[in-house]
């Protein structure tokens, strides 16, 4: 925790992260789902740091016969629910209404899926919910698959940022989809979070590194043998990450770039 | 074993594996389908409870307690009883409820069972339904109602050996049964659960047929959430149908491979499995367990006043509640709330 905020503290030069007026001194967000405990993401929660965290309203328990979720989730906390379950528009726009009059807020993650093999979200089915939430008065993240077109069209909608997926969701595969985020944080004047498939701090750090704003991960940290660990440990490669992309780093070059001037004998007095 | 396209593997594959006397290979297959397992769907299992609303039965299966052959006391819950059966089973905190009939169209029609579709909803999350087969017109009715799930097994893909123990009913059309969970996924219910009862015929080209069944579901419904059950054939009332009994390895071999194969499928497990292999599948590949259950019409509540014979004789009675105490001691999240209704609408 202690070296998470050295880290954290130590960089002033940085612009916060804003998200629909919202200031977050972390980047890094986390998700709830597929944890051994309750405890256990409690723990993880505050070894993350993270001041965003996603919660699927389908496992929330609104009757209170279990252990509900949100007991576990500080309060300085911004609860971001998911439309998890959601095969189109329709739906997800039920669910987020739902999460909103359960007291979950307004802060909603789009997230359409209608494969349940793949999990790829559906653009033309999250642009359209996009577009009917915020007109309903939603902060909405939308969790997109890194098209250019979509993500320009989600900002026009009223998007408060685009979440393209790094990689199928849950399968640790990094940076798949690299060169098309590249696009989308080139291109797109709103802050950039890479979601899905990020399996480790180092795939994390990269991400940040090229320039997104933020990550998300969670199954990576949630079957970890010691989540709150790797959770940290995420905390820090993002920083890491960050810093990194601040210091515009020198470019890779694939050969040896010689420190002294090959032709510099031309030029050179006799 | 290390690729997960079904194409990849054939028939004579699942013969070896299955029949290969190999502890490495089980748990090569073990070590495979647990790491899978635990990447997509983590530490959590789902419980849910069966509730039988009636036992009233047309079709003639051998080897099931309800046939219309076996002379046990008929029952169908009241309204007034499926508040009780309802309001009992709530009370362990299982938000996932799968609602059972036996196949009669005449004892319990579309409109009961809306009717207790919707009594259900009074009181739980997830509603699924175990029940004949229907077409696409009703299934929609029951969506909009508020199902969320329909369990439907083929039994057995061996059309010889379907036909020798389906003899009569509405059951007895292999091809209509064939076709039931394209009728349920047209309909726009969001979840389908397939499968095979282990012991009617040979086990590998039965769990080839179904292979090949899901895989052809997932290419023609992408977006419905499937899972696969294989209950092992149990003695009813004395008579003991298995032609081939699968033994605890080979079950547990079923479900390494299904998972291998199918990494986000749902796997069920009933309580007509023992503790101990109900205990030890848990973190094996199994995603769904049954709890809490009781397979007789009227068992949680209105049984003590008239006793019923079960449809089979569960194996693992413990509570919802030692269930859940137990998950956790394994260190497992028990989900009891995995969906919240929302207005089912076709699109």
């Amino acid at each position: 925790m202690k070296t998470t905020e050295l880290y954290i503290s130590e960089r002033t030069e940085d612009t916060p992260l804003v998200i629909a007026g919202k200031v977050f001194t972390s980047r890094f967000l986390l998700g709830t789902g597929k944890f051994k405990s309750k405890s256990i993401l409690e723990e993880t929660i505050a070894a993350s740091n993270a001041e965003i965290v996603t919660v699927a309203l389908r496992r929330i328990d609104l009757e209170r016969h279990e252990e509900n979720i949100l007991e576990y989730i500080p309060k300085r906390v911004t609860l971001l629910v998911n439309t998890s379950g959601a095969r189109n528009a329709k739906e997800a726009i039920r669910i987020a209404r739902l999460a909103r009059e359960s007291g979950c807020g307004n802060w909603i993650k789009i997230e359409i899926m209608n494969d349940s093999k793949y999990l790829l979200p559906d653009n033309n089915e999250t642009l359209k919910a996009t577009e009917a939430l915020v007109k309903e008065g939603f902060i909405v993240l939308p969790y997109m698959f890194p098209d250019l077109y979509t993500a320009r069209e989600l900002i026009k909608a009223g998007a408060a940022t685009v979440m393209p997926l790094g990689s199928l969701i849950g399968s640790n595969q990094g940076l798949k989809a690299k060169a098309f985020i590249k696009i989308l944080i080139d291109e797109i004047d709103a802050p950039i979070i890479v979601d899905a498939g990020i399996g480790t701090p180092s795939q994390a750090a990269e991400a940040m590194e090229m320039g997104a704003d933020a990550v998300l991960a969670n199954t990576a940290i949630a079957t970890a043998g010691d989540p709150p660990l790797l959770a940290k440990a995420f905390a820090m490669a993002i920083h890491a990450g960050r810093l990194g992309y601040l210091s515009t780093m020198p470019e890779i070059h694939d050969t040896a770039d010689a420190s002294s001037p090959l032709t510099g004998f031309l030029y050179e007095k006799s | 074993m290390d690729n997960e396209n079904i194409m990849m593997i054939n028939l004579a594959k699942i013969k070896e594996i299955l029949n290969t006397q190999s502890p490495d290979l089980t748990e090569d297959l073990a070590r495979q389908s647990s790491g899978i397992t635990r990447q997509y769907f983590g530490r959590t299992i789902t419980l849910y409870t069966p509730l039988y609303l009636s036992n009233y039965c047309s079709s003639y299966c051998t080897y099931c307690g309800f046939n219309n052959h076996n002379r046990i006391d008929r029952m169908k819950l009241t309204t007034r009883q499926i508040h009780l059966e309802m309001r009992q089973v709530a009370q362990t905190g299982i938000e996932n409820i799968l609602l059972l009939t036996g196949e009669s169209s005449k004892a319990t029609p579309l409109s009961y069972l809306k009717e207790a579709v919707g009594i259900a909803k009074h009181y739980f999350t997830g509603i699924s339904l175990e029940i004949h087969p229907l077409e696409t017109e009703d299934y929609r009715e029951l969506y909009r109602h508020g199902v969320d799930g329909v369990t439907v097994y083929q039994e057995t893909y061996d059309q010889t050996r379907y036909k020798e123990i389906h003899l009569s009913g509405k059951k007895s059309d292999y091809a209509y049964r064939l076709k039931t969970p394209e009728r349920v996924a047209a309909s726009g219910i969001r979840q389908i659960s397939m499968g095979i009862l282990l012991g009617l015929t040979d086990v590998a080209e039965d769990l080839w047929a179904l292979y090949h069944h899901l895989g052809r579901m997932e290419r023609l419904y992408p977006g419905v959430e499937y899972s696969l059950s294989f209950p092992r054939l149990r003695k009813i009332k004395g008579h003991d149908f298995a032609i081939c009994n699968v033994d605890d390895i080979t079950f547990i071999k079923i479900i390494c491979l299904t998972r291998i194969l199918f990494p986000r499928v749902g796997i069920n497990l009933s309580t007509r499995e023992t503790p101990r292999v109900r205990d030890h599948a848990l973190g094996l590949g199994v995603t769904r367990l049954s709890a809490g259950s009781n397979t007789s019409v009227g068992g949680y509540a209105t049984l003590p006043l008239q006793g019923q014979e079960p449809q089979f004789d569960i194996e693992d009675t413990r509570t919802v509640e030692e269930m859940i105490q137990l998950l956790k001691t394994k260190q497992f999240d028990p989900v009891l709330t995995d969906w919240r209704p929302i207005k089912n609408e076709i699109v």
